[in-house]
């Protein structure tokens, strides 16, 4: 391994790393603004100027590349007065608002300021002023304390790839600017208020609500998409203020999608905090015991046969098993997760998982696309596939509706026949697929919510098996779930067999003609009118659609609200902790589940959440491991059939909205109005 | 003095056809195919023995640039780039060559691009420059017509294609790297080196960028050898050179002479001498704006060379002499300077971005002695503070005039100071 001399230290470094990285081997920190290490190169801050033997002048450490036998020195007298100037350079026009700033307290300048600048300013004229720019419902604007660092205009051609934002002017009238002043048009663009290493984008709905010391910060998991980013929540008392991206490479990186950041308002609007029950037509309020004994009542009228309960886009895997727990033990088999119609196989586990991984996605060379907006349905997963068309020039092509994903396609038309072609290389594709080394396709839930979606899952198998898309260390095949909920409750078993063939329409069937207890865990997303003859119970926490037809509502706590463990896309088992108690007299599902089978009589075999768990884990394995992606053996599905030739319907027609909490959301409102109206053509798929 | 038959620029002056037949009839394009023959290696062997420095400012020995090339084309095309950016203050050299012998330069591109194996090269042509980029264009396509360049040029067998490219007139895109980003559609902002142009260049392929007056000069100093550029001119510094003198002369011009010409003899041969007399020299500014100036003192002997001038705190630069004798407030001359400065950063970097405005706004307040004996310290201090802490030259351009005011006169600086605090308390 190659050496360098740092401070007459001798360090081993990795080739291709910069001197800034080597310092940081050496545990020296090296100041910075612009560096990031996800982004290009800048070098403008000057911040990082260190000193190299034989060169007259400081070099920039971020930008100079290590090499063998380099002397560094990191606390000569140059680099001490280099970093003093900067310093007073970067601070002669910077307002000094502290007191007022969001950053405050969080802020890379204050911080670097203290250690590495003057005590006081000799800088005796008028600072410049700079207007605040419009960006959109999410990011608030003080422009004048920009120090030019260009993090957020790099992040959002790189790794957002909108040209939205953009360095214009030149000289002391340089300024970052969205041109015309519209909202940055991208579902990632929260993440440039983490990147402004000073207050100049801020969070615009958490403007002037707290500073960050006074907030409790909780480590835990977003359940907005199937991604399962790696989050911080940072509550006040019970309301959530702010939601940040914890650094997860395997998953989300460091970046966050704005409805994991923004929706959360939506947290403290339309909340179920008490238990109802409905009398002529209208909602009481009343007692847990009431509504429970309202239930029971329900349940010992109805055969155990005409009793079925459905999961909904956000419900954890304690809340599915110890449902499944219930029903089972009260002797009937009629749960199902599978609401969305889509025609999952849930023996092979390798069917329903995204197998190749998040951050393997940057080794494939081809992927292909079927029925699916990875921008909107999971954003952090397409910030990873543009990231390998950038890095790995990974072809991508698309069976499906046109839409912008932020990188080059090729398109393939709007008919699941073509993957037949492909299948049989009547398709020019078929060869790129035969030559590529490692291929994925990507199936959206689109392509097999309809009525041949079996057959699309075998012709997909076939080409699995005929371009060798799976082998030892790879598996290409992968299915793009869009809820958290849905990989969990299917490796829980929480379906009927008999519903397979056609879900909505088999729960339709079995609520129809008779007088059925139906209960719903936070499912909103359903038509509603096939539950007329039923009793309906809701246990969720926003009055939604479900709530609205519910005869008995059972108020939860949220995400936030609780411990729980989500399996995302990949099939990786991740732990979620609560931030704050749940608010009013919400319970967690699971104790409800508990008390209603205790009221039953069943035996529910655990008496907290610890023993739940270890029931959880005895019934499947894999839930022993966090954050482990397991390898799925690559086995038979999908029944042969003809695809028929219609155009796929994509399951997603706003980013902004799409569960109980989005919908309550006002800041997703305003995107909604902002963002997706005034770039409809962009976003809203056309063709 | 320089001999008329040892001029380089014979039309410098315009006086002759500047066409494609003036040019040959002054001895440009004559034989360039059997240049061409001797040989890559020749040329630039020529070129390195001539102890050609390049005209541009900084002075690099244009021969070991070029060589810093690879050797052989492999995966990427290699470029020449030829700077014609000329923005300068006070330099007006390259404007005469491009307008008045621009086949000098054609055929220094084509024989230069040869030599460092370049079957494109592009000239990056000032904005401003509107009738010397259509005489280029034009001389251009004659020697296009003429098959002097394009495919098999000259019938050497090298096919080498010249594009001219109009710039928007930003002094930063006279910087190199900043005129690729430019060249390249870019906004015109220097790039962090390494990488050097020679190794990730115009669309990121390996490129030279030299100077109009250094390419123009390659085909004589080829056909007339190198011991005879070396000849001229004093050791380390040969050759011919063209001067700008401007400012308080009897008459400003441009003219060629050997390098290494006492500025004393430059200015009274061919200017006419300083307004009112040698003595009444207050100052000059040895080779435009971004160099130290430096007092009379120091002008009655120094010579105008790279060595010399640098052994005097200043530099030769692009060789612009900007003369100002005793009717100059010199505070504010430079202030002036300090103004083009902050106007023509690029706002890339903090230490240029931020500094070269406080740097205006005291100098400002200086011309008036409007500030306190301590901030002209501070003013010193920033100047070191923007030297060597950025990108490109810029910075170290808007901190030198500085310093050589402070360095040389510091006494009148003071002087007014304590004068206008004097006023001050009065009032």
């Amino acid at each position: 391994m190659p050496t360098i001399i740092i401070n007459d230290e001798k360090i081993e470094f990795k080739e291709g790393m910069n001197v800034l990285q080597a310092c940081e081997l050496a545990g020296i920190e090296i100041p910075r603004f612009c560096y990031h290490d996800r982004l290009s190169i800048a070098g403008n801050c000057r911040m990082c100027l260190v000193e190299m033997e034989n060169s007259p002048k400081p070099i920039a450490s971020c930008a100079m590349p290590a090499t063998d036998g380099m002397k560094i020195k990191t606390n000569s007298k140059i680099v001490k007065d280099a970093r003093h100037g900067v310093m007073e350079f970067l601070l002669i026009n910077h307002p000094l608002d502290c007191p007022i700033c969001d950053q405050g307290g969080e802020c890379d300048l204050q911080d670097q300021a203290m250690y590495y600048g003057f005590d006081k300013s000799s800088y005796k004229e008028n600072k410049r002023a700079v207007n605040n720019k419009y960006m959109g419902p999410l990011i608030s604007t003080i422009m004048t304390r920009c120090i030019h660092c260009t993090r957020c205009v790099r992040f959002s051609t790189e790794i957002a790839g909108v040209d939205d934002l953009g360095l214009l002017g030149r000289g002391e009238k340089a300024e970052i600017t969205t041109y015309l002043e519209k909202a940055m048009n991208s579902e990632l663009s929260g993440n440039v208020i983490d990147l402004c290493p000073v207050g100049a984008l801020t969070n615009k709905p958490y403007e002037f609500q707290a500073r960050p010391w006074e907030l409790k910060k909780t480590e835990t998991i977003d359940v907005f998409d199937a991604v399962g980013s790696n989050i911080r929540v940072d509550s006040i008392g019970k309301k959530v203020l702010r939601v940040l991206p914890r650094i997860n490479e395997d998953i989300n990186e460091e970046w966050i999608n704005d409805k994991t950041r923004f929706a959360i308002d939506g947290l403290q609007k339309q909340r179920l905090d008490k238990c109802y029950i409905k009398e002529n037509e209208r909602f009481q309020e009343t007692s847990w015991k009431k509504a429970l004994d309202r239930i029971i009542l329900q349940i010992n009228k109805t055969s155990s046969k005409n009793i079925m309960t459905l999961s909904g886009k956000l419900s954890d895997v304690e809340t599915i098993f110890s449902t499944k727990m219930l029903f089972d033990n009260i002797g009937s088999n009629n749960y199902e997760c599978r609401i969305d119609n889509v025609r999952i196989e849930p023996k092979a586990r390798v069917s329903y998982t995204f197998n190749t991984g998040i951050a393997r996605i940057e080794e494939s060379d081809l992927i292909l696309l079927i029925g699916t907006n990875p921008r909107w349905e999971a954003s952090i997963l397409n910030a990873r596939i543009r990231k390998s068309y950038l890095n790995n020039n990974t072809r991508v092509a698309l069976i499906g509706n046109k839409k912008d994903l932020t990188y080059d396609y090729e398109y393939l038309g709007n008919s699941l026949k073509i993957l037949e072609d492909i299948l049989n290389e009547k398709n020019d594709f078929s060869l790129l697929m035969k030559e590529s080394k490692k291929p994925m396709i990507i199936l959206g839930e689109a392509a097999l919510a309809r009525q041949d979606g079996n057959c699309v899952l075998n012709v997909c198998r076939k080409m699995c098996e005929k371009f060798s898309i799976v082998d030892k260390n790879w598996n290409g095949f992968n299915f793009l779930n869009s809820s958290i909920s849905k990989i969990g409750a299917l490796d829980i078993g929480f379906y009927n067999e008999s519903f397979s063939a056609d879900v909505q329409k088999n729960i339709d069937k079995f609520c129809s003609n008779k007088e059925s207890v139906v209960f719903l865990l936070g499912v909103d997303e359903i038509d509603m009118d096939i539950f007329q003859n039923s009793f309906v119970v809701y246990i969720g926490h926003h009055g939604d659609r479900g709530a609205h037809r519910a005869d008995v509502i059972l108020p939860a706590p949220a995400y936030t609200e609780k411990d729980s463990l989500y399996v995302n896309l990949e099939g990786r088992i991740l732990q979620a902790h609560q931030c704050h108690a749940p608010l009013g007299d919400a319970k967690e599902e699971w104790k409800i589940m508990k008390m209603l089978g205790d009221m039953l009589g069943a035996n529910m075999k655990f008496k907290n959440l610890h023993e739940l768990r270890e029931l959880i884990c005895l019934s499947n394995e894999l839930f022993r491991e966090i954050n482990v992606l397991h390898k799925n053996k690559f086995s038979t599905f999908g029944i042969s059939g003809e695809i028929i030739e219609s155009p796929i319907v994509d399951v997603i027609n706003n980013f902004y909205m799409t569960d109980p909490i989005s919908r309550s959301s006002k800041t997703m409102a305003e995107c909604t109005s902002d963002i997706l109206k005034l770039n409809k053509d962009a976003l809203i798929p056309n063709d | 003095m320089l001999k008329a038959e040892n001029k380089i620029f014979s039309n410098l002056y315009g006086e002759k056809d500047w066409r494609l037949k003036g040019a040959m009839a002054r001895g440009t394009w004559n034989n360039t195919k059997e240049l061409l023959l001797k040989g890559k290696d020749f040329i630039l062997e020529e070129v390195k023995k001539s102890g050609l420095r390049g005209r541009g400012g900084a002075g690099f020995p244009t021969g070991l640039k070029l060589s810093f090339m690879p050797k052989n084309i492999e995966h990427k095309p290699h470029y020449l780039v030829v700077n014609a950016d000329e923005s300068e203050p006070g330099t007006c050299k390259d404007r005469e060559i491009l307008r008045n012998d621009p086949h000098l330069l054609i055929e220094g591109c084509l024989l230069s691009s040869f030599a460092i194996s370049a079957k494109a090269c592009y000239i990056y042509i000032r904005g401003e420059y509107y009738n010397e980029s259509s005489n280029l264009q034009q001389a251009i396509n004659e020697a296009y017509e003429n098959g002097l360049i394009g495919k098999n040029a000259c019938k050497s067998g090298w096919d080498f294609d010249l594009y001219l490219h109009r710039g928007a007139g930003a002094y930063i895109c006279g910087e190199e790297t900043a005129l690729l980003e430019s060249l390249e559609g870019k906004k015109g902002q220097p790039r962090l080196k390494p990488p050097f142009p020679a190794a990730v260049g115009l669309y990121g392929c390996p490129t030279t960028v030299n100077n109009v007056e250094t390419i123009a000069v390659i085909p004589t100093i080829i056909r007339r050898g190198s011991s005879w550029f070396a000849d001229i001119g004093r050791p380390k510094n040969t050759g011919t050179k063209i001067f700008c003198i401007s400012g308080h002369v009897n008459s400003p011009c441009n003219v060629e002479e050997e390098m290494g010409i006492p500025l004393k003899e430059l200015i009274e041969k061919h200017a006419g001498g300083v307004r009112g007399g040698w003595e009444n020299l207050l100052a000059v500014i040895p080779g435009g704006a971004s160099v130290p100036l430096i007092p009379k003192s120091i002008c009655d002997n120094v010579l105008m060379d790279f060595d010399s001038l640098q052994e005097v705190q200043s530099g030769l630069g692009t060789a612009a002499v900007i003369v100002m004798d005793k009717s100059t407030d010199i505070i504010e001359a430079i202030s002036r300077l300090s103004h083009f400065y902050m106007h023509e950063s690029c706002g890339q970097c903090t230490p240029c971005r931020e500094g070269t405005g406080w740097l205006y706004r005291m100098m400002t307040k200086m011309i008036k002695g409007d500030l306190l004996s301590p901030e002209v310290d501070k003013l010193l201090s920033v100047t070191k503070q923007v030297e060597g802490h950025t990108i490109c030259a810029l910075g170290d351009a808007a901190a030198w005039p500085i310093q050589g005011l402070l360095r040389h006169f510091r006494e009148d600086v003071e002087k007014r100071i304590i004068e206008h605090n004097k006023i001050k308390e009065v009032a």
